[in-house]
């Protein structure tokens, strides 16, 4: 594994220069990559998602935290398709999402992970990967009949998957089920599986959770570097650490509502949030995260 | 070989039939025989016979009509009441007697009405005679059959209610949908039978009995089978594939021990007592009503006052909670099989009756309604699941008056099927948050 | 005891329209269950599509045998659309309950004698033979060998079943080698994983349901071709009885399925004989032979228990490779 684990983070180069104006909940953005606008979700009595409006900056790394049910989670799920809001619109790259299928979403560039990892156990590593890919024509039922019509794609497609796989370590491993993987394999494959989609914007939910402390270092270097590739992330993340480490943006929320937003140094020092969210670990150092990771994880 | 239909022998036979009815016709015309009105193809080789007679004295001038598998002839009655008309093949034929033709005043009064299907037998014959009387078919209104068909509705609804109650408590618990809950229904009625029928123990006793007994089998499937596969951490389905072997497996038991026929519970021909309107029941049906309420009043009772009852409900809330705030859940579950499995039987004893008769699949028959009532209800909601059962059980019987009898459970099926599309979560359920 | 007439009954199982009726339909499931992860209770609805859209096109409009066959399938791929459309994107054991409930009314449906002029309601249907029966190339003889004696019309039926399971084996089989079977198998691990890679869920599931409904309804016309349609065959147990004879082999399998069959239908015919000889013979005292008939399908029940509990993966299949991983 990595043998980089006790070794400080190098500080990454933040983006800067994200927004339009003053800094408050809300505020505009040079260029947006995702706009909501009104966008509110209940269940029964609880009002989980209500968002007046949040622009998320294209090619940077944004980071959504937020105490434990903060509607972080459902905003996700409103924005990738997988749930409905009651109200309210959002826009994806300036097309309109509303009652677009998440699958359609995902064809749009627009890919995500989850909370609790989906790596489809009793496929191998390699078959994992390959379900990524885009434009494979034997996916279609008549074409997948004749495999001279998609054996020359396939092969591309595992040339793709490998090199992902080399640089996510996991290539030893492509022939195992997913099921035998560690937890923080699992996270690396679901987003080695996410990045085969060639995405423009990688929503990671809670991409450290459960993750072992041996892999955060690395996984930590792969966000970072979907941003080099010119990638746009999304991130939900109860880690500060992370959160401050690599985030150019924070968008903080708070029973449904983006309470507060800015860059993270800013973010952090904004009482209303240290006292309702950071409490006192705000001032931790950040070299020590990839040594243990004991913040209180009490979701689901 | 079983008897052949094949298309061109039935063409010719079809062309048989039209030519002797038109023979028929000439030479009935010609000779003007009253003797010969009474029968139509008598040169087909099978018959249907029969004699229209209203309180011993015979009616003549009666129109019959037999159809089946594409061959239609009719007929009228004889000054004797006698009919007779051939037919083609060994097989089902639909006999009908046009009500019409019969004097004033009277109609048929027979269950299913003036259209009924009769079989050919070994002997090559059928005998059909309609019972006819007081014309009470005719002068009974629309609103009269329903509130009959409504009645008799709630009586089957309640014996379905005391099943789905118990299979709704069992889902709600352990996530199971258990198929084997028909068997469960079956085994109350055969213990009932063994008890009653075989031991002569007056019934007011094997009934208890029997359910005692179906209590004491849903023990031993927990402590025996279900319990011991929950330790093993079987995934849901495959717990749901087990309860269709043990059914499979059930029935045939039943078989083993019952045979292939009907019997019958003492006392099931209690005669009707004609109460209001069209609405007529037996001392058996009355007595099955009340009883149905008061146990599941009972029921109600035990699963909101008791602790074990609150326990279960509970459990059926979430299951991890309960077990961590201290509740005993196997413990609970076991109550939970034996209180299913007792109303489950109950039920059974209800179904023999309701039905009339035990049979080995008895319990099969009415498994996809009680699955109907508690999805309708809610999975896992015991009050849903009696609210589900009561409108299928009406649902039922009311939709037999508008689509054919041997259709009726098809109506509950479909609803069954819609509201699992527009509101998945049944009449009472909860909706589920996602994420 | 007659031993040699029981290993002969016995050994017509191994190929016999029965068999490869179950082998049709269980591969028709393995789509459904083992590689989809569809919970279809309903598989003897498409059976009886099958074998009644068969019969009813030849009797009812006069059709010839392969017209008759388009037709079952067309009515096969309808009834997946009805069943498929509005469920599919329920949870899993809804489908299981929405398919047992549809092919319970279809059945129902076939049963009443409101449309005894069609389906010959409880007489079920027969003599609609001469289309396929003229299409026979064998000429009048017997042949084979042994217990696998067949004359000419029994040949013609085996041939035309051997062929329709081989082509449907073989389909499934290009199938789940191929990206589309990928993309599948990833469904029946967690549809949402395969929906956030932007595949469109709901319609694998839907070309899986109406792949396994047409092998289930060639089933049905596999088992019709022999000599009539009763109803009674089509009822909830033949459904059970499937599922037994597809987890016996191995649901995520392609020989699993045909395997499962055969072993059946083999123990099925071999005890209907021996059971019977057992008790006329004394050795099984104090029951009848009727009685003695019945235990063979106790032993299903049980066998299927013991099977889903200890051996979830079948005969053929992989340990890892569980299918009950929800």
């Amino acid at each position: 594994m990595s043998s980089s684990a006790n070794t400080p983070i190098k500080p990454a180069a933040k983006t800067t220069g994200l927004h339009k104006g003053e800094i408050r909940p809300g505020v505009a953005k040079v260029d947006p990559i995702v706009t909501i606008d009104g966008v509110s979700r209940r269940f029964g009595g609880l009002l989980a998602v209500d968002v007046e409006h949040l622009e998320i900056p294209r090619g940077a790394i944004t980071a959504l935290i937020g105490p434990n049910g903060a509607g972080k989670t459902t905003l996700f799920n409103l924005l990738t398709g997988f749930d409905k809001p009651d109200t309210g619109s959002w826009s994806f790259s300036g097309k309109s999402l509303a009652g677009i299928p998440a699958f359609k979403v995902a064809q749009m560039g627009q890919v995500r992970t989850f909370q609790l990892t989906k790596a489809l156990s009793l496929l191998t590593v390699l078959e994992n990967m390959k379900l990524g890919a885009k434009d494979q024509r034997g996916e279609k039922l008549l074409y997948s009949l004749f495999p001279f019509l998609w054996k020359p794609k396939e092969a591309e497609i595992e040339a793709k998957a490998m090199e992902l796989l080399k640089r996510f370590k996991l290539d030893a491993k492509k022939d195992d089920f997913a099921a035998s993987l560690s937890g923080g394999q699992r996270k690396l494959l679901e987003m080695a599986r996410a990045l085969m989609t060639d995405p423009v914007l990688v929503m990671l939910d809670e991409p450290m959770a459960g993750v072992n402390p041996a892999l955060t270092q690395s996984l930590l270097e792969h966000v970072l570097g979907l941003k080099t590739q010119g990638m746009t992330v999304l991130f939900v993340e109860h880690d500060m650490h992370m959160v401050r480490h690599i985030a150019d943006w924070v968008v903080v929320m708070a029973e449904g509502k983006v309470v507060a937003e800015g860059p993270p140094d800013q973010v952090m020092k904004n009482t209303a949030v240290i006292d309702a969210y950071l409490g006192s670990h705000q001032d931790t150092d950040l070299g020590t995260i990839t040594g243990r990771i004991t913040l209180p994880k009490g979701k689901k | 070989m079983t008897p052949s239909r094949s298309q061109t022998g039935s063409k010719h036979w079809i062309q048989i039939g039209l030519l002797t009815t038109v023979l028929t016709l000439i030479f009935g015309g010609l000779f003007s025989t009253s003797a010969l009105a009474d029968e139509a193809g008598q040169d087909q080789p099978y018959k249907v016979v029969g004699n229209v007679k209203n309180e011993g004295l015979p009616l003549e001038g009666v129109r019959i009509v037999v159809s089946g598998g594409g061959y239609t002839e009719e007929t009228v009655t004889d000054a004797d009441g006698k009919w007779l008309i051939g037919v083609p093949e060994k097989a089902a034929y639909s006999v009908s007697l046009d009500q019409t033709t019969l004097p004033a005043g009277i109609a048929v009064i027979e269950e299913g009405g003036a259209e009924q299907s009769v079989e050919i037998g070994p002997s090559g014959s059928v005998t059909k005679n309609f019972f006819i009387g007081e014309g009470e078919r005719i002068v009974v209104s629309i609103t009269d059959q329903l509130i009959a068909r409504i009645i008799y509705g709630l009586n089957f609804g309640l014996m379905l209610g005391l099943a789905a109650v118990g299979l709704s408590l069992v889902f709600g618990t352990t996530g199971l949908s258990n198929f084997a809950h028909a068997e469960m229904v079956t085994f109350g009625a055969v213990a009932a039978f063994f008890l009653g029928g075989i031991l002569s123990m007056p019934i007011w006793i094997a009934i208890p009995v029997a359910v005692v007994i179906s209590g004491l089998l849903g023990w031993g499937l927990d402590a025996g089978l279900w319990r011991p596969l929950r330790r093993r951490g079987l995934g849901l389905v495959q717990l749901m594939i087990v309860s269709i072997g043990l059914s499979l497996a059930g029935r045939y038991v039943f078989q083993f021990f019952v045979g292939g026929g009907t019997n019958q519970l003492p006392g099931f021909d209690s005669p009707k007592i004609k109460l209001f309107g069209a609405t007529s029941l037996s001392v058996i049906d009355i007595a099955s009503m009340v009883l149905s309420l008061v146990v599941i009043i009972g029921f109600a009772w035990w699963l909101m006052n008791t602790q074990t009852g609150k326990a279960t409900r509970a459990i059926s809330d979430n299951a991890d909670l309960a077990a961590a705030s201290g509740i005993d859940v196997d413990r609970v579950i076991r109550t939970v099989w034996i209180v299913a499995a007792g109303l489950a039987g109950l039920s059974g004893v209800l179904w023999a009756y309701f039905r009339p008769g035990i049979k080995w699949d008895m319990g099969a028959q009415i498994l996809l309604l009680i699955f109907a009532a508690v999805t309708l209800g809610g999975l896992g909601t015991a009050f849903g699941a009696l609210l589900g059962s009561l409108v299928v059980g009406v649902l039922v019987e009311v939709s037999s008056l508008v689509i054919p009898s041997d259709l009726k459970y098809v109506g509950a099926l479909v609803v069954l099927i819609v509201i699992l599309l527009v509101r998945p979560q049944g009449i009472l359920g909860r909706k589920e948050r996602i994420g | 005891m007659d031993w040699l007439a029981i290993l002969n009954n016995t050994a017509q199982g191994i190929l016999s329209p029965a068999t490869m009726a179950f082998a049709l339909a269980a591969l028709g499931l393995a789509m459904h269950f083992g590689f989809a992860g569809l919970l279809n209770f309903g598989i003897a609805g498409f059976m009886a599509i099958g074998a009644y859209g068969y019969a009813i096109s030849i009797l009812t409009f006069g059709f010839e045998w392969w017209q008759g066959v388009m037709v079952s399938l067309v009515a096969s791929v309808v009834f997946s659309l009805i069943l498929g459309i509005p469920t599919l994107r329920l949870r899993g054991d809804y489908l299981a309950i929405v398919t047992i409930a549809a092919a319970e009314i279809l059945r129902l449906l076939f049963l009443t004698t409101a449309f005894d002029d069609i389906t010959g309601s409880a007489d079920g249907l027969s003599g609609y033979h001469n289309s396929f029966r003229g299409a026979n190339p064998f000429p009048e003889a017997d042949y084979g060998f042994g217990p696998w004696t067949y004359n000419s019309v029994e040949l013609w039926v085996l041939v035309i079943g051997l062929i329709t399971l081989a082509i449907c084996a073989g389909v499934l089989l290009l199938l789940m080698k191929s990206p589309w079977g990928r993309v599948i198998k990833g469904i029946r691990e967690d549809e949402d994983a395969v929906r956030a890679l932007g595949k469109n869920v709901f319609a694998y599931k839907m070309q899986a349901l109406i792949i396994g409904g047409i092998f289930g309804s060639l089933g049905g016309i596999v088992y019709a071709l022999p000599s009539s349609i009763n109803p009674g065959v089509y009822v909830t147990s033949l459904t059970f009885f499937v599922w037994t004879a597809l987890l016996l082999g191995g649901a995520a399998t392609i020989f699993g399925p045909v395997l499962g069959a055969v072993i059946f239908w083999v123990l099925q015919a071999f005890l209907s004989n021996v059971l019977p000889q057992l008790v006329s013979s004394g050795v099984l005292p104090f029951i009848t032979s009727i009685q003695a008939s019945t235990i063979r399908f106790i032993l299903v029940g049980v066998g299927l228990m013991l099977l889903v509990i200890y051996r979830p993966q079948g005969i053929l299949g992989d340990k890892k490779e569980l299918t009950f991983v929800k």
